[in-house]
């Protein structure tokens, strides 16, 4: 566990590195995610067109890789782009996978500011 | 010349030095003069005038991209905007390199309107997910790629109705 690495996955972005969610080339819906936090909420908002588009384009691995610098949930993310889910399984497995992810950084967030010994 | 609500009064000669200059801005002011039945100097004096009112605010060339080889894709942006910020992301718009037109229209909605240049699709949708969309009050965009050209034609005289009508009056008589 490392405080520091969970707090910086967990930060809130500033709006140019928020992630924007596009149906398609150039096609923007409106939606854009300005953390994991906000990610994890957007996955059941945003329309299948828009996931489908970025999952399969990597720019969901792309923004957890570079942007929160999550390489364990961007790999995660590319094992969910090389399966050929149906739409709703897709959302559900996207978010099983991201929310899961959020959640065991802030409960580890959370112990470590409990015991800052772990 | 007097001006009018940010407008230059021009009259039937002015107009017709304007088209014969968009029909060809190497032609000399001889050559015009002789064309429209007015004195050389007349031309010049007219179009130093207009030159320094801000009429004529350049003299440019038309390049057919194609035949340069460039192989750029153009799309057409439509940006909606919160009324409120729209001015603003139109102006931080028009300092992109990428944008080569900007313009706002009111339909049901406040819009802005923007032409784009960019190498390819993926530089396209990098340039407007990274510098268009993050600009607050942008609400949302579609973009159309452009796919055929069937026409494109700068304003002229020539094709303001009213300056046509004028203009056609006058070399009939």
């Amino acid at each position: 566990m490392n405080k520091k690495m969970n707090s910086r996955i967990l930060r809130t972005l500033p709006r140019e590195k928020a992630f924007y969610f596009f149906t398609s080339i150039g096609n923007y819906t409106g939606e854009s995610a300005v953390s994991l936090k906000e990610f994890v909420e957007k996955i059941n908002e945003v329309n299948m067109k828009s996931l489908n588009f970025h999952l399969y384009r990597g720019d969901f691995q792309k923004w957890m890789a570079e942007v929160l610098q999550d390489k364990e949930l961007a790999e995660e993310l590319g094992k969910l782009q090389k399966t050929s889910l149906s739409e709703d399984s897709l959302r559900n497995q996207l978010y099983a996978v991201v929310s899961r992810r959020y959640n065991e950084l802030t409960s580890q967030l959370g112990s470590l500011r409990k015991n800052p010994s772990i | 010349m007097k001006f009018k609500n940010n407008t230059v009064a021009l009259d039937s000669t002015d107009f017709r030095i304007l088209n014969a200059l968009q029909d060809n801005a190497r032609q000399t002011y001889t050559s015009i003069g002789k064309s429209l039945g007015i004195a050389h100097s007349t031309v010049y004096d007219r179009i130093k005038r207009m030159e320094r009112h801000g009429v004529i605010k350049e003299y440019t060339a038309i390049i057919d991209a194609e035949k340069t080889g460039a192989k750029n894709i153009i799309a057409i942006m439509t940006i909606f905007t919160d009324p409120k910020e729209s001015d603003k992301v139109a102006k931080k718009l028009c300092k992109a390199p990428q944008i080569l037109e900007v313009y706002t229209s009111l339909s049901e909605e406040l819009l802005i309107i923007a032409k784009v240049v960019a190498e390819n699709q993926e530089s396209l949708h990098e340039f407007i997910a990274s510098s268009v969309a993050p600009l607050p009050g942008v609400l949302r965009i579609r973009t159309s790629m452009i796919t055929k050209k069937f026409k494109e034609t700068p304003f002229s005289i020539a094709n303001n109705p009213k300056q046509l009508t004028f203009i056609k009056e006058k070399s009939n008589k």
